[in-house]
């Protein structure tokens, strides 16, 4: 399972990537594996102001639906609008293909991510 | 997994590396390569699937005629002897308890293969109308099932038998044809909506028969099929999921089934209900929807017509040869005239749908 060293992740399995004041983010290469095959993605409006926890949007499989949730208080700047016509990007390349990017408000929040390290064990324990 | 009923194929397919579900308590493979893959696989080249999860019964005796007759929609007095006949065991509200495939296997004996999930039920159901010169044996225990499905199925099949096999109409069958040293039921059935078979054998002949099946399937670059394909590939064919389209609230003439009740064979159990509500007219029916808004639905969401209920997805998806997000849903009868938009309720958003013709794909038959 890809976990790259530089990104921060949480429990539900998104992942960010922070550029000053921006985060960029996205759902896990564990998470992509899990739901199989993704033919929708619903993104966020840019604009909208959202709380850490709140609902960022949907990533549905064949199979299943799946919730992502935002990791960080802040406002939409930029959704990836090519995952509407091809959402499976997502598996082919979970860490490149962003769902959206948030303009962060509390840098505070940052330091609640988890790590890389922490993220694996995430992993290794759902996989039990 | 530990506490599920496991195939005889269970540790080959883990070995495969299929993902491996609870399915009606049994632990079995969703996806091998995912299931976009082998949905695409099956409609253009062959798939190999275990469904040996499913239920086998054998009714045998002088009464076994008359007992399915009354326990069954279809007619089975009139059935041939190598032939199948897809039936309902319906309640007496004209509910079903179950649809089912009857074997024919000779004058006084028939094999009926029943769902998984419904074994236990149907097993004390025909058990508890079964008296006189009848016995009802369940052999699901015993029994393992494998289908090959696709346009290729037959090059596959044909590969490991002597006889010619292209004369076999679909929804027939052969006993006793020998694959490999096993001897197997070889019927012409499937539940993709493609040409296929389905083979029956003893549970300890399993895993031979799909490594021969694997290794016949290689110039056809056969492949596992999980079944997570299984229920795209009946739901873009339309072929109806018990527990879904059809269930003890559900009537076989409301989900579009009607050609597989005989209403004017001898009675049996619904048939009073049916026939009432064939003579006062449907008030909802199955029908087929596509989405118009950016969507996919699912299972229980509600349909709506200007903002009014009108009914609930029985099965919804994204359908990939089709590249459509689908829907089956029961609605009511005023609001399912074909073109007709209505409303899906997609997680508290009401998104545009319009009533469209079923089945979705329906495979070309060689002429």
């Amino acid at each position: 399972m890809n976990i790259p060293a530089e990104l921060r992740y949480t429990q539900k399995h998104e992942w960010v990537r922070i550029e000053g004041s921006k985060a960029y983010i996205g759902i896990t290469d564990f998470a992509q594996h899990s739901l199989g095959d993704i033919v929708f993605v619903e993104l966020p409006e840019e604009g909208m102001i959202l709380k850490a926890g709140d609902s960022l949007g949907v990533v549905e499989s064949v199979k299943a639906v799946s919730d992502v949730y935002c990791p960080l208080s802040g406002t939409v700047g930029e959704v990836n609008r090519a995952l509407i016509d091809y959402p499976e990007k997502i598996n082919q390349a979970p860490y490149e293909n962003w769902m959206a990017v948030i303009e962060v408000t509390d840098p505070g929040e940052v330091d609640k991510l988890l790590t890389p390290e922490q993220y694996e064990e995430t992993v290794k324990n759902e996989s039990q | 997994m530990d506490n599920l009923l496991k195939t005889p194929l269970y540790e080959l397919h883990k070995m495969q590396g299929a993902r491996i579900i609870d399915f009606a308590g049994w632990a079995l493979p969703v996806q091998f390569s995912g299931i976009i893959e082998e949905h695409l696989m099956v409609r253009t080249g062959a798939g190999l699937f275990d469904v040996s999860h499913m239920g086998e019964i054998v009714v045998t005796g002088k009464g076994a005629v008359r007992l399915l007759d009354y326990l069954l929609a279809n007619e089975i007095s009139s059935l041939e002897n190598g032939i199948i006949r897809y039936s309902h065991i319906c309640n007496p509200n004209g509910g079903v308890v179950d649809d089912i495939l009857v074997y024919r296997l000779g004058i006084e004996e028939f094999l009926l293969v029943v769902n998984a999930s419904n074994i236990g039920k149907d097993l004390s159901w025909i058990k508890s109308y079964a008296y006189g010169d009848v016995e009802v044996e369940d052999v699901s225990g015993t029994t393992a099932q494998l289908a090959v499905q696709g346009p290729f199925a037959e090059g596959v099949i044909q590969k490991l038998i002597s006889d010619k096999i292209a004369g076999m109409k679909y929804y027939s069958f052969q006993r006793d044809v020998h694959i490999g040293r096993h001897r197997c039921i070889l019927s012409r059935t499937g539940y993709t909506g493609e040409d296929g078979f389905e083979i029956y054998c003893s549970q300890d002949e399993a895993s031979d028969l799909w490594n021969l099946l694997m290794d016949a399937g290689e110039e056809y670059n056969l492949r596992p099929a999980g079944l997570g394909a299984r229920d795209t590939l009946r739901f873009e064919a339309c072929l109806p999921l018990y527990g879904h389209e059809l269930s003890e609230d559900i009537t076989p003439l409301e989900a579009g089934l009607g050609r597989f009740v005989k209403m004017d064979k001898r009675d049996f159990i619904g048939r009073a209900a049916l026939k009432k509500q064939a003579e006062e007219g449907l008030k909802r029916r199955l029908a087929g929807l596509e989405m118009m808004d950016r969507g996919i639905p699912r299972t229980e969401y509600g349909v709506f017509h200007k903002g009014s209920p009108v009914g609930f997805v029985t099965t919804g998806s994204y359908c990939p040869a089709l590249q459509k997000n689908l829907a089956l849903a029961i609605i009511d009868i005023n609001s399912s005239e074909i073109g007709q938009v209505v409303e899906v309720d997609i997680r508290g958003r009401k998104l545009e749908a319009k009533v469209v013709d079923t089945p979705f794909y329906r495979r070309s038959v060689k002429t």
